[in-house]
């Protein structure tokens, strides 16, 4: 028998969230990219929550849309609802996130992918990776069909040696009952890769006609609707939405989660895997919390053409019985009857120090990584690795340097130096507390800090690069204009400022001063600003937020210049850390593990202290081994 | 590091070698600093002068003359840092050379660390690679000091007080972040309340920490010493020895008061405030006439007494009974006329009481440099061998402490102009992470940590 054998430039390892983006990135970019599934009907699945975005996730499909990515157009075309998260606190913290018809998801993606040039969809379990003298070549399917490739992207999620556990049940599947990929952990171990093992969850999906939403808040949509994608214009996307409902659980809810936690495979030791703390199951939250009274639970649509809904904050792995048992103590679940089970999942991924923060592997050239497969939580992390290892995959075989973007001008740079940089013990999920300049990186001006880079990779077009150009001065010339302008104690201001409920003026101040204060926006003293231009709406958002934050923007400010120095300063890949006298010996251990890019990393590196820092900075000079550049 | 920032430190070796201290600033506003403080004669400004030249005029801090000094102008790039530097050469001795390197870091210098100016030195380029060791060697010592006084300081009720108001800091912080993460399971409304409360708390703790700093006021304005014994014990003649013409006086000193300070002596950099001892000096007898409790009362503000015991007389009841009485304290018993035939020697004192005992003779002068070094450690814990470090260290704690405060400050100020909550956050963690600096320990992930511990996030 002879066995199939194909060449491509690239060849991406999943059709998940991470997958598709890295597919789509390389095959836009006119590399002919091979994207391999255990089953094209699980393309873009989404086999948890049925929501894109949320707090800071929003910001990274945010960032995904600016550098050419299709997360967002994706969820902007299948959304049935929207809401703006934190509307009422601070632009750096406003996030996004609308409920998404999975089906619809899926199929859409599905079709984006199936009508890419250069893109072809293979349904076959990789099993094996072709490497030599160090360098990835290609990969095998199970079948023994030999796949060439010049670059190769694992986005494998959780499908490796994947087992669903609930009670004593455990079945060897990926999510959902899909084909798990059983071959592939083995030819990682033997190239030298370390795997290591994690656990997340999902809570039941239950029949919506079972539940009794009168004993529920309702929970609506924004009735004005804001987009994810630049691209999209948001009047064409306002439209009917669907609610979701929210219930709590109470002490007796609790009281069966405690009387059967021997049963719970968490609990009994059969689960090995780590969790996250972030997105614990239920009985997690009565154990870990044990003085919480209740917890919340928010049943949320699974699409328009499905009665399953799910049961957000209720994610489990206790045994069917227990599972019936318990939800039914929750208002409104009264009579509930469950389509599918809760489960907990455990699947193989890697340690994410492995790689560059490129996403390719340190130890193997042309191999990258991105999504739960780096251990990672979360569509849009996921996606935003796929991205970016995509774009990186591409730029190796172009022979042009990686994108790497930093964390002083996007999440997605603060996820993948996190995930590269720290040692992560359990699913790492964004927050933006975990951007340490998150006032600079607003989801607001996504476009404005990341479309140039799109743009210089091939991802996005001259048109829309004019436009952010064009928005980029119209912004700088208003901020200007209104710097420069005054009002004095005219009646029409003092008139507009008593009816804003805001100190009349005894001096002339400048139209920004009255923006700063913080009753008033930009759009609030159009009345008195006679010679303002017509500006559009993004426009004039991102007017009034640079206005009103600016000191504390400027203080971010400074704070990212500090942070560059050290971030252009690149140690050379072969330094040899026990070389150096005057390291101490945790500091030479850490930075041999990770061997970090440049000394800005390397500073992150828990266990590395700023005397280390000095030591290093010292040596690298004198042997000569630092170039104060930009990264490439 | 490798920053730019503009640092400053006392140039000059070791302090209290009387003449001309010497306050160095480096880097980018480092002349711009120096304009903040000195009045030229010329009326001219720094900035405006050539470089590589002198300005006389003076220093002025809030409206008050500090000193009169010369400041030597140097820009960059052919200066010893290639950055640029303003020396400001000042003459009033030790206390009014620190005062001056105080308004400088107020006037917007960091205080540098141990070594900086070398380091910087090296590392653009002004100094050659045989340097280099020796500036690794100056990391390293700075690597263990930092080590060793962490130590120090954690056993210190600092430190104690510093976690505490740190707590409180991360506390807020990360529930305010909670919610801002999870909007749908934490409300902030209303939290403004509370979080100004907690502020003030930490903001009133952190300056009586600020006013209270033993060790910093014992570094900057001295050691209050007693000095204790009977009248033919020989202590004016030690005050005369300690007061040596070699020895720097520093008499008249701002901000404290004539009353209970008479003078203040640099023993080889460490400094001593010797209280008004008129009344022991005019007493013939200080444990008749005084009584043990006025001694007591008289030791009890001090940081150290010296107790002088006389050689050629027998050890008494008195002795005993003071030494007794301030068994607690800071005390170095001074064995004095060891050069003339003695009837008790240092051993035979050594019986009678565990505090250090030292052979001197206030006539011949000779012992004085044990004293100080007895001194040293006993206030420094032998750690440190050159006082212009620690005092270093210090204005750098002084200085995150101050920095803290500020943040604060702005903490309130935000929540008074009613800007979101996000924008707490900023200042919240920048005073975090100054006060984690004092104890050694930066941000990691204290704030992911302890939102996950104390919060129940997520799906």
């Amino acid at each position: 028998m002879k066995n199939v054998e194909e060449s491509y430039d690239v060849v991406v390892v999943g059709a998940g969230h991470a997958g598709c983006e890295a597919a789509l990135a390389c095959a836009r970019l006119g590399l002919e990219t091979i994207c391999f599934t255990v089953s094209i009907e699980s393309i873009a699945l989404m086999p948890c929550n049925p929501n894109i975005g949320g707090s800071s996730k929003g910001h990274l499909v945010r960032e995904i849309d600016a550098l050419g990515g299709e997360m967002g157009k994706n969820i902007d075309a299948t959304f049935i609802q929207s809401k703006m998260l934190n509307a009422s606190k601070g632009p750096a913290v406003h996030s996004l996130r609308a409920q998404a018809d999975k089906q619809d998801y899926s199929r859409r993606m599905r079709m984006v992918m199936e009508n890419t040039e250069h893109l072809h969809i293979r349904q076959a379990e990789v099993s094996e990776l072709i490497v030599n003298d160090g360098r990835v070549q290609g990969v095998k399917t199970y079948s023994g069909a030999v796949y060439h490739a010049k670059a190769v992207i694992l986005c494998t999620g959780t499908y490796l040696k994947a087992r669903c556990i609930y009670g004593d049940v455990s079945n060897y599947t990926g999510p959902n009952g899909l084909q798990a990929a059983n071959h592939l952990t083995e030819s990682l171990i033997a190239n030298g890769i370390s795997v290591r093992r994690f656990k997340t969850g999902t809570p039941a999906r239950v029949d919506k006609r079972s539940i009794d939403f009168s004993k529920m808040a309702e929970q609506k949509g924004d009735e004005k609707i804001v987009p994810f994608s630049f691209t999209t214009n948001p009047e064409d996307i306002q439209k009917e939405q669907v609610s979701c409902w929210l219930t709590y659980t109470n002490e007796k809810t609790h009281e069966i989660i405690r009387a059967n936690l021997d049963r719970s495979p968490l609990y009994s030791g059969v689960i090995h895997g780590t969790g996250p703390r972030y997105c614990p199951s239920i009985e997690d939250k009565v154990v870990r919390f044990a003085d919480k009274e209740r917890h919340q639970v928010f049943i949320e649509p699974e699409g328009n053409y499905t009665n399953e809904m799910y049961l957000g904050g209720m994610s489990s792995s206790l045994p069917e019985d227990v599972q019936y048992e318990m939800y039914r103590t929750v208002p409104g679940l009264e009579n509930v009857r469950i389509v599918r089970n809760a489960y907990a999942i455990e699947y193989d991924c890697i340690d994410p120090v492995q790689l560059k923060l490129s996403l390719e592997f340190k130890n193997i050239e042309g191999l990258f990584a991105g999504g739960q497969f780096n251990g990672s939580s979360g569509y849009e992390e996921a996606a935003s690795q796929g991205i970016i290892a995509g774009i990186n995959a591409a730029m190796k075989v172009l022979g042009k340097s990686p994108l790497i973007l930093k964390r002083s001008e996007s999440y997605i740079g603060v996820l993948i130096d996190d995930l590269v940089t720290k040692e992560n013990t359990e699913p790492y999920r964004m927050m933006t507390s975990r951007a340490e300049y998150r006032l600079l990186l607003r989801q607001d001006n996504a476009d404005l800090r990341l479309t140039h880079y799109g743009y210089e990779i091939g991802l996005i077009d001259e048109k829309r690069m004019n436009y952010v150009k064009y928005k980029e001065q119209a912004i700088n010339e208003e901020i200007e204009r209104l710097n420069n302008t005054f009002v004095g104690t005219s009646q029409n201001v003092q008139e507009l400022l008593e009816s804003k409920n805001s100190t009349l003026l005894t001096n002339g101040v400048t139209l920004a001063d009255l923006v700063r204060r913080p009753e008033l926006s930009y759009d609030d003293i159009e009345p008195i600003d006679k010679d303002r231009p017509e500006l559009s709406e993004d426009i004039r958002e991102q007017v009034n937020i640079n206005i009103k934050y600016a000191g504390y923007i400027e203080r971010q400010r400074r704070q990212v210049e500090h942070f560059k120095k050290l971030e252009n300063k690149k140690i050379q890949s072969d330094i040899d850390y026990k070389a150096i006298s005057g390291l101490r010996s945790e500091a030479v251990q850490k930075l041999d593990k990770f061997r970090p890019l440049n000394v800005g990393q390397a500073q992150r590196i828990s266990g590395v202290s700023p005397a280390d820092i000095s030591v290093l900075l010292v040596y690298m000079d004198s042997m000569k081994s630092v170039k104060n550049q930009p990264d490439d | 590091m490798f920053t730019t920032d503009t640092i400053a430190a006392i140039s000059t070796g070791t302090m209290g070698s009387g003449g001309i201290g010497i306050i160095r600033i480096s880097g980018d506003e480092a002349i711009e600093v120096a304009d903040r403080l000195f009045r030229s004669v010329s009326g001219k400004k720094l900035a405006d002068c050539a470089s590589h030249t002198i300005h006389y005029g003076t220093i002025v801090k809030d409206g008050k003359v500090l000193d009169e000094v010369l400041v030597s102008v140097m820009k960059a790039p052919n200066t010893y840092t290639r950055e640029d530097i303003a020396e400001i050469n000042c003459h009033g001795g030790i206390l009014v050379t620190r005062k001056i390197l105080d308004a400088v870091i107020d006037a917007g210098a960091r205080p540098a660390e141990p070594g900086e100016f070398t380091k910087r030195a090296f590392l653009n380029g002004r100094i050659d690679l045989t340097q280099a060791e020796s500036v690794i060697d100056i990391i390293n010592s700075q690597n263990e000091y930092a080590l060793s006084s962490s130590v120090m300081q954690l056993r210190g009720k600092l430190s104690e007080e510093i976690t505490q108001i740190r707590e409180i800091i991360l506390d807020n912080t990360a529930f305010i972040e909670a919610a801002l993460d999870d909007p749908e399971h934490y409300e902030l409304d209303g939290y403004e309340d509370k979080l100004t409360k907690d502020v003030d708390k930490c903001v009133d703790k952190l300056v009586s920490l600020l006013k209270t700093s033993d060790n910093g006021r014992i570094l900057k304005d001295g050691i209050r010493t007693v000095i204790l014994g009977k009248t033919n014990a020989g202590k004016s003649s030690l005050l005369n020895a300690l007061a040596g013409e070699d020895r720097a006086i520093v008499t008249d000193i701002a901000g404290t008061t004539r009353d209970t300070l008479e003078e203040s002596i640099s023993l080889d950099g460490v400094i001593l405030n010797l209280t008004d001892t008129a009344g022991i000096r005019d007493t013939e007898d200080i444990v008749e006439k005084i009584g043990i409790e006025k001694a007591m009362k008289c030791a009890e503000n001090a940081d150290l007494i010296i107790y002088v015991a006389d050689a050629t007389r027998e050890f008494d009841d008195n002795d005993k009974k003071i030494l007794d009485f301030v068994r607690d304290r800071h005390v170095i018993v001074l064995l004095n006329k060891t050069d003339i035939e003695n009837v008790i020697s240092v051993e035979q004192m050594k019986k009678y009481t565990d505090f250090p005992v030292l052979a001197i003779s206030a006539r011949e002068q000779t012992g004085i440099r044990e004293l100080s070094e007895t001194i040293r450690k006993m206030f420094f814990a032998g750690q440190i061998s050159n006082n212009d470090q620690i005092y270093i260290t210090n204005a750098r704690h002084k200085n995150m402490l101050k920095e803290s405060i500020n943040s604060l400050k702005l903490v309130k100020e935000s929540i008074e102009n009613g800007m979101p909550e996000d924008c707490y956050t900023i200042d919240l963690l920048n005073a975090y992470e100054s006060l984690g600096k004092i104890i050694g320990q930066s941000v990691e992930d204290d704030l992911v940590n302890q939102i996950f511990s104390k919060f129940c996030m997520g799906k």
